[in-house]
């Protein structure tokens, strides 16, 4: 770090400048050199006929755009190779944006070729007040102070900022009512013992052997499609916890968690579609590595290895669902998630 | 002089208004003359072309999410359950004459407004002209560019469809991780679980009345305190701390300015008519069972989005509770604390330098080369995330592996800012010597001349006074000089510590940079370059001869 | 003030010119053309695929499939390696006679190389030909077949199914594939493939079969019907126009952002540009 060309000046602390030691002193503003337009009066006329030509334009397709408008269809198509699209938008939109354009070019036009170009100077003022002004201000709050006897009468300073203080806690309270509290409903989902694994859309219950190795089937609990007509809220705030991925993997690839031997059928494991992430729907599934991946941030889970995370901002494996198969040989959960499903939060433990 | 009167109309409202009083000075105002002067504008005007299109768009939207099955002219979702606010997005778009290009223009302008915004202040950033007195318009200006970024956020995110309702799962997921509170929060926001069928009617609030209502506010604090400070200028014969120098208000700045309003309101249409944005019919309502690969926030989101993607999977459990170190570092720490150092700059840069005087004249970035390197190495950071946002659209454009793309940025993200600051600032050294240069040897003029002993040497002409004046009109580089350990009656001063960090700070600050020739090295300079040329027959005259074409 | 007087010769012109306004960009420019024409005089060529297993014309499956596909894939189809030990070719025992319909029919095999992610080519079989592959390989173990023409002939679907393939296409494919069909990426370096101008019996054959990394959707979960649902939502967006204009790739916010930027910015910029740029000055002519 080379300090050798650093002057040893100390900072001017005030509002005035430190002597900046121009090595030349201000030739002032440069020679004003004319345009063409200034000293050619048919260039200036051949600009001003330019400008009216822009103006004159425009006026031509605001009012082309105000027919358009009626007479275009409102769903005829136009295509210009490559570019496509709806008529009536496209066309009102040609037209009026052009003739924004115009108006706006040839106000410019106008003033860098026509308008007088010359440039002026303006002084600037100080940026605060003068020492006069600094003294009478001062001295007017001082008065002002002094008339209200503020200064003097503690007991009013005190109460009144205790009362502005807290003038604000209502606005605060009030908005209490905004949402129930999170109570234990995090933990929960739709999913109990017994109710059947079916396909997401169709709501088709699954058999183990509609299943082959390598299959994905995107899967909702069987109570989830009639919660629709029952309360469209609900409905969605349940679907956003329950669905669930099912997949068939080669028993010999997988690696069960203890605990968990009879959670699968044959392969077949199912695990929460959320993301514990931040709660995105994962459903990219790779057959032959057995990889899920969430296309939100990449967080990738084995799902041959309890859905362990292995790679990406994941911190924890997805939650699987135990199956069972009921009377009739319909795939079934044996109960809900054993843990919460979805995004980590503070007080899950 | 005789007396002039106002017409009829305008006696009318200055004698209950009083206008008449400032209108010499007010109409006279100047302004100086630079395109990098105009991008704050285009933010402006985006703002008023949100509000038009937005007022618009009111008419038709229903900000409900009340459950309703589509019947309107898009065919590929027909009978589809879907909430009135997706639902009423379609009838604009597809039944409503004008409606998808006012959508459109809306989106583009919202785009702009964000991007202009942003280089507005980069353009502010390296000129300096954040510095005394203007460092509260700074801060209001960032402020506005922070809230425009809620405003976009939570505008796309009204129509409901799947693309918008990923992004707040993701946001319902980040909120959700805070220490303590965050599942308070979320309940409070979307009224229960997510999604609930709360939040459209909310951000419709928030987003119609709330922020615009803000950003009026603040723009109108932003603008009055530019024409009570008068705009900043660059360096150049004849302006000085003391002037502004340029054109008057009325008539060539009425004419440029609204011109200029014009011209982005035309270039926005063009492109709602010509470019087509959110076709959130293709991505059909929102359902929390299905996603899209691909799938990204609005751009000026994408630097949060890649911080997020870019996190190692760390989470702590301890004592029945979570920390989920994998969302609160790249959401909740590192956000929160780039933004405050945005938004503060003017007061760090203004504690390391001690200059407490008045700037009216822009730096060149050049002649600031640690400012301009912190800002390169800020822009690069901001970049590197911005790109992890789209990792996967990169992995699949450029044939690289996903993997690959996310270590590295993982890494580069530390170096990247590093190395820009280092290249940055050795950049604008060298930009500096080659200033100097040209002060003191002028420049070469591409006569070579041999002398009778065969000697090449080439000519060299002197730039002009003007330009001279130009590079030279700026302050010599003054780090900050503590005092002596104690004054003269043994007192030790005060923040002894703290300011010798300063002084080292300032030091730093302004390490290497080149300082401008004093009055003798530039004559001798002159001197020098008088002797070494045998001729020098291109200066005629006493003054010297503009050989450069340039002003600009 | 005397003109300058400079005389025109090329280097002289070029030189006294250096300081112009647009002497970078002239530089820029040239420097451009320089370096591309330097890459594409040394640039290597692709490598090209021997092609003369391809061109052989042989009626019989297994002796197509003996020349062209059982170096990877081993003599009897059991799956093979490159003689170094490393994995070429999975064993097509049990893959059916679609799943050959499908890998060669979109010309992803004959692979040019092994590996987890194989492009789709130009087919380098003819229809005749891949139906013999197909005959042999399904002969040697039951899978699933090559649909008939009505399994995928959306020609006459309704609108209702056409929004209910919308429906079950964003729940099963779009986390792949997109929501437009245009692909996505999968990890360490794979991809799902772009959808657009995949004929409709392809698309059903990869439901049915799985290729490579994506999953099978069985008939008996994804049913006929629902695959054909599929189908034509996906012919239905492909033959959409895009109402609003030009679609920028239908990829989402990323491609705007890039155009917002490029084109808005850029274009307000050059005209910001225009506006502060001082005119051309008349030469000669100074105020009195």
């Amino acid at each position: 770090m080379s300090e050798d060309n650093l002057p040893a000046v100390k900072a001017d602390e005030e509002h005035s400048q430190v002597q900046v030691a121009e090595p030349i002193p201000d030739p002032g503003l440069e020679p004003h050199e004319h345009r063409i337009t200034d000293i050619d009066p048919k260039a200036a006329d051949r600009v001003e006929r330019q400008i009216s030509a822009m103006f004159t334009l425009s006026t031509l397709l605001v009012l082309g755009a105000c027919v358009a408008y009626f007479v275009i269809p409102r769903d005829a198509e136009i295509v210009f190779g490559p570019l496509s699209g709806n008529a009536s938008n496209m066309t009102l939109g040609l037209s009026f944006g052009l003739a924004l354009f115009l108006i706006g070019a040839a106000a410019i036009q106008w003033a860098k070729k026509l308008m007088v170009d010359e440039e002026i100077i303006e002084e600037r003022h100080d940026g605060g007040a003068s020492p006069a002004q600094e003294t009478a201000t001062v001295e007017t709050w001082q008065q002002g102070v002094a008339e209200s006897g503020f200064g003097r009468r503690k007991l009013i300073r005190r109460s009144m900022l205790g009362a502005l203080g807290v003038i604000g806690l209502p606005a605060i309270v009030v908005l209490r009512d905004l949402g129930p509290l999170p109570g234990r409903s995090l933990y929960n989902t739709i999913w109990a013992k017994g109710i059947r694994v079916v396909n997401d859309v169709t709501a088709r219950p699954i058999k183990p052997s509609d299943m082959v190795i390598g299959q994905l089937v995107n899967a909702i609990p069987a109570n989830l499609p009639p919660l629709q007509e029952e309360s469209a809220v609900e409905y969605q705030n349940a679907r956003a916890k329950a669905a669930v991925i099912v997949v068939r993997i080669k028993p010999g690839e997988i690696r069960t968690k203890p605990g968990r031997e009879n959670w699968g059928i044959d392969g077949i494991l199912c695990y929460s579609k959320i993301c514990t992430h931040v709660g995105c729907p994962i459903s990219l599934y790779e057959q032959t590595t057995h990889h899920v991946l969430c296309p939100c941030h990449q967080s990738t889970f084995d799902l041959a290895d309890g859905a362990k995370v292995i790679f990406g901002p994941a911190a924890r494996p997805l939650p699987q669902l135990p199956l069972a198969v009921d009377a009739e040989g319909y795939l079934v959960a044996q109960s809900g998630f054993t843990e919460p499903v979805g995004p980590s939060f503070f007080e899950r433990g | 002089m005789t007396d002039r009167k106002f017409a009829p109309p305008v006696k009318w409202a200055d004698e209950r208004f009083g206008f008449g009083k400032i209108g010499k000075s007010g109409l006279r105002k100047v302004f100086p003359d630079h395109w990098s002067f105009m991008l704050g504008e285009i933010a402006l005007y985006s703002f008023i072309i949100l509000v038009l299109t937005g007022t618009f768009l009111s008419l038709w939207f229903k900000p409900s999410m009340g459950d309703v099955e589509y019947q309107g002219s898009y065919s590929l979702l027909k009978g589809l359950h879907m909430s009135e606010a997706y639902a009423s997005t379609l009838d604009i778009t597809f039944d409503v004459r004008g409606g998808l290009l006012m959508r459109q223009i809306h989106h583009w302008a919202a785009v702009l407004f964000i991007a202009a915004m942003m280089v507005h202040l980069l353009r502010n950033f390296f000129t300096g002209a954040f510095r005394k007195p203007r460092e509260l318009n700074w801060v209001i200006g960032f402020t506005m560019l922070f809230l425009g970024i809620i405003e976009g956020f939570i505008g796309y995110g009204l129509p409901d469809d799947l693309l918008s309702g990923t992004g707040l799962r993701i946001t319902q997921g980040m909120i959700g991780a805070s220490p303590v509170i965050g599942t308070y929060l979320n309940f409070f926001i979307f009224g229960g679980e997510f999604p609930g069928d709360e939040f459209v009617s909310r951000f419709f609030t928030i987003h119609v009345l709330l922020i615009p209502g803000l950003i009026l506010a603040l723009v109108t604090v932003h603008l009055f305190l530019v024409v009570y400070h008068k705009h900043t200028q660059y360096a150049g014969p004849g302006r000085t701390e003391k002037n502004v120098v340029g054109y008057p208000l009325f008539p060539v700045y009425t004419a440029k300015a609204g011109g200029f309003f014009f011209a982005v309101f035309g270039i926005t249409t063009l492109m709602g008519a010509l470019l087509q944005i959110n076709p959130v019919w293709l991505y059909g309502p929102y359902n929390p069972a299905e996603v899209t690969a691909g799938s990204q926030p609005d751009w000026y989101m994408g630097w949060l989005e890649g911080s997020v993607r870019i996190m190692p999977g760390f989470e702590s459990h301890f004592w029945g509770i979570t920390l989920s170190w994998n969302l609160i570092i790249p959401a909740l720490l590192i956000p929160p604390a780039f933004v405050t150092l945005v938004a503060l700059y003017p007061f760090i840069e203004g504690w390391i330098t001690g200059d407490k005087r008045e700037h009216h004249v822009l730096d060149r970035p050049r002649n600031m080369p640690t400012r301009t390197g912190i800002g390169a190495a800020f822009v690069t950071f901001y970049a590197l995330l911005w790109i992890g946002g789209g990792n996967d659209l990169i992995a699949t454009q450029f044939n690289v592996s996903l993997n690959h793309v996310t270590w590295f940025l993982r890494f580069a993200v530390f170096l990247g800012p590093v190395l820009a600051f280092w290249v940055t600032r050795r950049v604008a050294i060298s930009l500096q010597r080659s200033d100097n240069d040209r002060l003191l040897h002028g420049l070469e003029s591409g006569v070579i001349v041999r002398s009778p002993e065969g000697k090449y040497t080439e000519k060299h002409t002197p730039v002009s006074n003007y330009e001279t004046y130009e590079l030279t009109a700026r302050d010599r580089v003054l780090p900050l000089e503590i005092g002596p350990e104690t004054d003269d009656n043994g007192v030790r001063a005060p923040l002894r510590a703290l300011n010798k960090v300063r002084a080292r700070l300032s030091r730093f600050y302004y390490a290497d940079a080149v300082q401008k020739p004093t009055r003798e090295e530039l004559d001798e300079g002159h001197e020098h370059a008088h002797d070494a040329d045998e001729i020098h027959d291109l200066s005629e005259t006493e003054t010297y001869r503009e050989v450069t074409s340039d002003r600009s | 003030m005397s003109e300058k007087r400079l005389s025109l010769s090329p280097a002289r012109f070029l030189s006294a010119r250096r300081r112009h306004r647009s002497a970078g960009l002239v530089v820029l420019l040239f420097g451009l053309l320089a370096v591309g024409s330097a890459y594409a005089a040394f640039a290597p060529d692709n490598a090209v695929a021997d092609n003369s297993a391809q061109s052989q014309q042989i009626e019989e499956g297994k002796k197509l499939f003996a020349v062209g596909c059982a170096s990877c894939h081993g003599l009897n189809a059991e799956g093979g390696s490159n003689g170094e030990g490393k994995f070429a070719g999975p064993s097509l025992i049990g893959v059916g006679a679609a799943a050959v319909d499908f890998q060669v029919g979109t010309g992803r095999m004959p692979a040019m190389q092994p590996g987890a992610q194989i492009p789709r080519k130009t087919p380098a079989y003819t229809q005749e030909e891949i139906e013999a592959l197909a005959a042999y390989v399904a002969s040697l173990a039951p899978g699933p077949a090559v649909p008939g023409q009505e399994s995928y002939d959306v020609s006459k679907a309704t609108d209702d199914q056409v929004t209910r393939g919308g429906e079950l296409f964003r729940t099963n494919c779009t986390a792949c594939h997109n929501f437009a069909g245009r692909g996505g990426a999968l990890p360490n370096g794979k991809y799902a493939p772009s959808l657009m101008g995949v004929s409709e019996k392809h698309i059903y054959e990869a439901m049915l079969t799985g290729p490579q990394q994506m999953p099978v959707f069985s008939d008996q979960v994804m049913t006929p019907q629902d695959k054909r649902d599929i189908i034509a939502y996906l012919k239905a967006l492909q033959n959409q126009k895009d109402p609003g204009g030009f679609g920028l790739g239908r990829l989402g916010p990323v491609s705007e952002g890039l155009w917002g930027w490029l084109v808005g910015i850029g274009l307000l910029v050059c005209v910001a540009v225009w506006i502060g740029a001082k005119g051309v000055k008349a030469k000669g002519a100074k105020a009195e």
